[in-house]
């Protein structure tokens, strides 16, 4: 304090002015954050409103139009979330405590390696290599297990089916679940794995006991975000599926329940007037959807966080 | 009881040799293969490959698990199938990146020529032709939604490590968490509805574009500047203070210059993150097959949309259309990645020199 006594008055005044500036500058890039969000979700429910409440260009209501699409939506990225989940704790327990440790780091990378393909080339793989894979699989399903509701057929000759959105989803939510799985897995707390193992327990039961229990919350969170992205992801499935409007569970027919993401891509660039604003409409129950997922998911984790 | 001289020691009776796994694993590629093969040469089909690859895990898993059980005890076989499972699982991840990287490379490199990266796509209807004009739009527009989100991004990282505190703070924070999960297509209709208030129907541009891929920049830029800010040891910022220097040249002059390397990096993750977004782009910017530099001015094609419409919308010369789109399929994989290894190799050499 005594050392700004010495300062010219100058100087002072410049520095609280400066100082003055910057701390506002940077306020109000905070704020501006605050205001585009709210400006989408001020700009999203106005052109939404004419959808919700004269109801769609073919006169039905939005409802029913929403509905088969928000099902599809949740239907797909729940298969794939079935899918993603065992395979992601297997990795993130390879890379965490089976690998070598010299490999470890190196295995880790191959993984992330999958998140930087961009989302259009995960849809022209599934189209030209992953759907054509599934038909013989499709085929073998309905003809054996045909009986149980997901299997019933006719299946797709293309393989532009659920099943084929499903595992393309699955794969691309694959490496954010692990690098998150792998994070809580390499926490746990080395005293209670060495506890484990030297009362004469084998890896498994080590893991069973130590690992997973101490990073169960880690998992839960990888899930809720790796739903939040299947839930939203736009191309992959909009070039994989054959869209149909039914709510429907039969995973390797024709008739697949299109998502409200892929939905708009698919209808956007040709609609207008009214499917404009019956479009956004789906957008933003899209966004209510995943803001609900992704609220669930902190709760979840900051939950955790606050009584341990 | 003598029954304790007549127990085994648990520990060293009933292993299994080292080469069990191995041996057990061609002994059951050899039955299956065999047995498949005969199938096969009796119905006169092909070799199902996929199916023996299945069956020799699956018969495997359970030779290898009913064996340990009988030698070595359950506790020990449920290890041996938990271990080979998880193997199996990173096996399994790796079999979608090796067959996308061998579809990619292996179908692009058709039409991945000299003429592909001169030329656009203006009056072509069958082959030849190029995606100059989406390279030119890619970098335009991710250009101009690095420069709208860094600043905000960076200001703000600044404001939470170094100001924020109370309210707006803790809404700050909040919200940025909930921006992270906004879905692409969604950060899309925002900035169409934006511009169809501000010009007017019909209103595609490329900056509209840059403003839906800027909501999704915004928040990762944010989240790995505080990261790195929040690095910045409080020592040096104090030694800075006790020097006399007002505190937003401290920011400025020792703070912000020991994190760049970890803000850049940040940043470069961010550019290659919405580089590949092509669902905003598809509705904001829309799609044209000739050269557009002007950002503000008609529809603006980019890489990931010519991707998406060479394949949805293929002409006369279909297989043409299809190279064209893996041809544009590589070089994104390829940007993304260059994009990738430069952030990690900035992140290594320019390391912040901490001294701890």
């Amino acid at each position: 304090m005594s050392a700004a006594v010495n300062d010219p008055a100058a100087g002072l005044r410049s520095r609280r002015i400066g100082d003055a500036v910057f701390a506002g500058m940077s306020r109000w890039a905070g704020a501006l954050i605050l205001i585009v969000l709210a400006a989408v979700a001020i700009f999203l429910v106005a052109q939404a409103l004419p959808a919700l409440i004269q109801g769609t260009d073919e006169g039905e209501s939005f409802l029913a139009y929403v509905l088969p699409l928000a099902f599809g939506t949740v239907w797909a990225a729940a298969l794939a979330l079935a899918m993603a989940i065992p395979v992601a704790v297997g990795i993130a327990l390879f890379i965490s405590h089976y690998a070598p440790r010299r490999l470890a780091a190196g295995l880790g990378y191959v993984i992330d390696l999958l998140a930087a393909v961009p989302s259009v080339v995960f849809g022209l793989w599934g189209i030209q290599v992953l759907a054509p894979a599934t038909v013989p699989l499709a085929d073998w399903l309905t003809a054996n297990l045909g009986w149980i509701p997901l299997f019933a057929g006719p299946a797709s000759g293309t393989g532009r089916t659920m099943l084929t959105v499903a595992i393309v989803l699955a794969v691309m939510i694959l490496p954010i679940m692990t690098a998150m799985c792998r994070e809580v897995f390499l926490q746990t707390p080395r005293l209670n794995e060495e506890a484990a193992l030297a009362l004469g327990a084998t890896q498994w039961e080590m893991i069973t006991m130590s690992v997973l229990p101490y990073g169960r919350p880690g998992i839960v969170s990888a899930a809720m975000l790796g739903l939040g992205r299947a839930l939203g992801e736009t191309m992959a499935v909009a070039m994989v599926l054959s869209p149909a409007t039914v709510i429907s569970f039969a995973l390797v027919t024709t008739q697949n329940p299109a998502t409200i993401a892929s939905n708009i891509a698919l209808n956007f660039p040709e609609a207008h007037g009214l499917g404009v604003n019956t479009l956004i409409a789906t957008g933003l129950v899209l966004f209510v959807i995943t803001l609900a997922v992704n609220a669930l998911a902190r709760w979840y984790v900051n939950r955790r966080t606050v009584s341990a | 009881m003598s029954a304790v001289t007549q127990r085994a020691n648990p520990l060293t009776a009933g292993r299994l040799p080292r080469w069990s796994n191995l041996a057990v694993l061609a002994a059951s590629a050899a039955v299956f293969g065999v047995a498949l093969g005969l199938t096969a040469a009796a119905s006169g089909a092909a070799f199902p490959v996929p199916a023996f690859v299945i069956a020799t895990v699956l018969g495997y898993l359970v030779l290898l698990v009913l064996l340990s059980r009988v030698v070595e005890g359950p506790r020990k076989a449920k290890d041996r199938l938990m271990r080979n499972l998880v193997v199996a699982a990173f096996l399994l991840a790796l079999t979608p990146l090796i067959s996308l990287i061998v579809t990619v490379v292996g179908r692009g490199a058709a039409r991945f020529d000299i003429a592909f990266f001169t030329e656009s796509m203006r009056n072509v209807t069958g082959e030849g032709g190029g995606v100059l004009h989406a390279v030119v739009g890619t970098l335009e527009i991710t250009a101009a939604a690095t420069l709208i989100s860094v600043p905000i991004g960076l200001l703000t990282a600044i404001y939470l490590v170094e100001y924020g505190r109370g309210w707006l703070a803790r809404a700050i924070t909040f919200f940025v968490d909930v921006m992270t999960g906004i879905p692409s297509i969604v950060a899309g209709l925002f900035a169409f509805s934006l511009f169809l208030l501000l010009f007017g129907p019909g209103s595609r541009m490329g900056l509209s574009g840059a403003v839906a891929l800027s909501i999704l920049m915004i928040p990762v830029v944010v989240r790995s500047s505080e990261e790195m800010l929040k690095l910045v040891p409080r020592d040096l910022r104090e030694a800075s203070y006790a020097l006399g220097v007002p505190k937003w040249r401290t920011i400025l002059k020792v703070v912000i210059p020991t994190a760049i390397a970890g803000i850049s990096t940040g940043v470069m993750l961010a550019i290659a993150r919405v580089i590949g977004e092509t669902a905003p782009l598809l509705i904001t910017a829309g799609f044209t097959q000739s050269m557009n530099y002007d950002l503000t001015d008609g529809d603006m094609m980019s890489l990931p949309v010519f991707v998406y419409n060479s394949y949805i919308s293929q002409g006369v010369d279909a297989q043409a259309y299809i190279d064209r789109a893996w041809a544009g399929a590589l070089t994104l994989i390829l940007i993304v990645m260059l994009l990738n290894l430069l952030a990690r190799l900035v992140a290594k050499i320019f390391a912040p020199k901490l001294g701890r």
